[in-house]
């Protein structure tokens, strides 16, 4: 059974007084502890989609099953519970959290909020989540700008995964990152989704990454599925024109492939 | 440190924040430097002022001690000038923050409201509020807060409008925080600035209002107040013009403190911002 599904999916905005689909049409499903990518160019909709995904905008038409209920019924405190098992990293980890915030109130809200550990136990939970993450627990005093930017996407990580969720949605979550740091983040999360069965809704322009972390790909072209399939083989062999493209466009993939043939 | 040492660049933020000193060194002095009560008759009526040094500045129409007067007038002045600019402040920026934040019909209601209040001149709706109400020091602050908050709630709702859309009110939500914690918590302490800075002109303006409540009679019959004192020497104008001047000069010192202070304070955060 599916862990979410996304079906006839539909979002309109106004361009130029005129309204336009940044989403259309679009179904897809992820099963628990898999990876689905969402690939296309710039302005394609995967953002959009996320954002449907977490309720966070509101779609003009479709549905969203989300663990076997229909997410869009929820609303208010119903939703708000339901929250904890759908999660978020976005991409620029310095505006994704509060300005004046701490690393340790970062990670103290979600426990707060649904109740997952009292005051007093809270200080050690969050130095568990800080290990979890491969973070120093000393980092917990400090503010959220006086930490590095891959420092500061574990500690995204830490306060997505706090309320134990069965989905996180990922929007360009290491394409801020440096090479490095990259790959460190990408084995993370990686080595989470083996140990506690996380889904991933991952969205990334580049193909390299999502060959690497991912199961499956949907291909997006201007709000529709351009293609879709086992991330391996639609990166291998792209049908679509915008696969295509996609493809051509990373440079380091286009090697490696040919290291292989 | 440095934000001081900004603060004090400035001969205008220098001038500002004397006056001030002075002012709240005469109003915390006040009861025990003229411990009596400063409405009691202490020596013959109209005395100019320099003739007696018991009595520096004189006396008034009915022999009171008008430097006992001044100072604590200092009190009244800045006791409700602050607490009606904060009030002002408290309403308008949870106003403006649930405006901004709610957006729709609340906001639609809420800011029609600030529309309405705004269009009444914000005197005569204080004028009015004291004259249904009655006069006392707490509804004067109401009254002088009710026609000062607009500002402040216009100010609150654009700076949340734009905030609200950032990457880390979308993840507070995400986490489950309930709309109220997001904007209060969230969003209002990053919206604070902008609004704050409103303060100098709306304290300014809430010390100018009070005095002209009392001058017209409707300040708190219980305390010296600049205005009453105006209003007061105003009866025996040609004969003893200090009776108005001397009231009217220090109200003139403070606003002027007041805004003086507050661009220094605005002029050395605005520098902060732009440098970094
Ligand atoms: N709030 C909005 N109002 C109007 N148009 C919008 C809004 N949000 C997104 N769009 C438009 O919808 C389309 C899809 O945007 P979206 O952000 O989902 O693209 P994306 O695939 O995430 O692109 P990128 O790779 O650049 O992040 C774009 O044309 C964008 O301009
Ligand atoms: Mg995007």
């Amino acid at each position: 059974m599916s862990l979410l599904a996304v079906s006839n999916l539909a979002k309109r905005y106004r361009r130029g007084g005129k309204p336009f689909a940044a989403v259309d049409d679009i179904s897809f499903e992820i099963g628990p502890a898999e990876t689905l990518a969402l690939a296309g160019p710039s302005g394609s909709g995967k953002s959009t989609i996320a954002k449907l995904v977490l309720r966070l905008i509101e779609p003009d038409a479709g549905r969203i099953d989300f663990e076997g209920g229909d997410f869009l019924a929820l609303s208010g405190a119903a939703l708000r519970t339901r929250r904890a098992r759908l999660q978020m990293v976005f991409q620029d980890p310095l505006a994704a959290f509060n300005p004046r915030a701490t690393v340790a109130r970062v990670l103290d809200d979600p426990l707060r909020i649904y109740n997952i550990a009292s005051r007093a136990e809270r200080p050690r939970r969050i130095a568990a989540l800080l290990e979890r993450v491969g973070l120093d627990t000393s980092l917990a005093a400090r503010a959220i700008h006086e930490i590095s930017g891959g420092q500061r996407q574990r500690v995204a990580i830490a306060r997505a995964i706090a309320t134990r969720p069965s989905l996180i949605v990922l929007d360009e979550a290491v394409s801020a990152l440096d090479v490095s740091v990259r790959g460190q983040i990408l084995e993370l999360l990686l080595d989470l989704q083996r140990q506690e069965r996380i889904a991933y809704l991952f969205i990334s322009h580049d193909l390299g990454v999502i060959r690497a972390v991912a199961h499956r790909v949907v291909i997006l072209d201007a709000g529709r599925i351009a293609e879709s399939g086992d991330a391996r083989a639609v990166i291998a062999d792209p049908q679509s024109a915008v696969g295509k493209a996609l493809v051509a466009a990373t440079p380091k993939l286009v090697r490696t492939s040919q290291d292989a043939s | 440190m440095s934000r001081l040492h900004r603060f004090f660049r400035t001969p205008e933020a220098i001038a500002g924040a004397l006056i001030l000193a002075l002012l709240v060194a005469m109003a915390l002095a006040a009861p025990l430097l003229f411990p009596g009560d400063p409405q009691a008759i202490a020596g013959p009526a109209l005395l100019p002022p320099f003739q007696d040094w018991s009595l520096p500045l004189g006396t008034d129409r009915l022999g009171r001690d008008v430097l006992a007067e001044l100072f604590h007038g200092a009190r009244t002045s800045l006791a409700v000038g602050l607490a009606a600019a904060a009030a002002a402040l408290l309403i308008g920026a949870a106003v403006g923050t649930l405006a901004g934040f709610a957006s729709g019909l609340l906001d639609e209601v809420l800011m029609r409201v600030t529309d309405a209040f705004q269009t009444v001149p914000s005197f005569l709706l204080a004028l009015a509020f004291v004259s249904i109400v009655g006069p006392s020091l707490g509804v004067v602050v109401a009254a002088i807060a009710l026609s000062a908050w607009t500002g402040p709630a216009r100010v609150a709702r654009a700076e949340v409008l734009s905030i609200r859309e950032r990457d880390y009110v979308a993840g507070a939500r995400i986490i489950g925080m309930h709309p109220l914690e997001i904007a209060f918590r969230e969003v209002l302490p990053n919206a604070l600035p902008p609004v704050l800075a409103l303060s100098s002109v709306i304290v300014a303006a809430a010390i100018l209002t009070e005095a002209a409540l009392s001058f017209l009679g409707l300040g708190d019959p219980n305390r010296v107040t600049w205005g009453g004192m105006i209003a007061e020497g105003r009866t025996v104008l040609r004969t003893a013009p200090f009776l108005s001047i001397v009231p009217g000069v220090a109200l003139v010192l403070t606003v002027l403190g007041v805004y003086l202070a507050g661009e220094g304070v605005v002029e050395s955060t605005a520098v902060r911002r732009s440098l970094s």
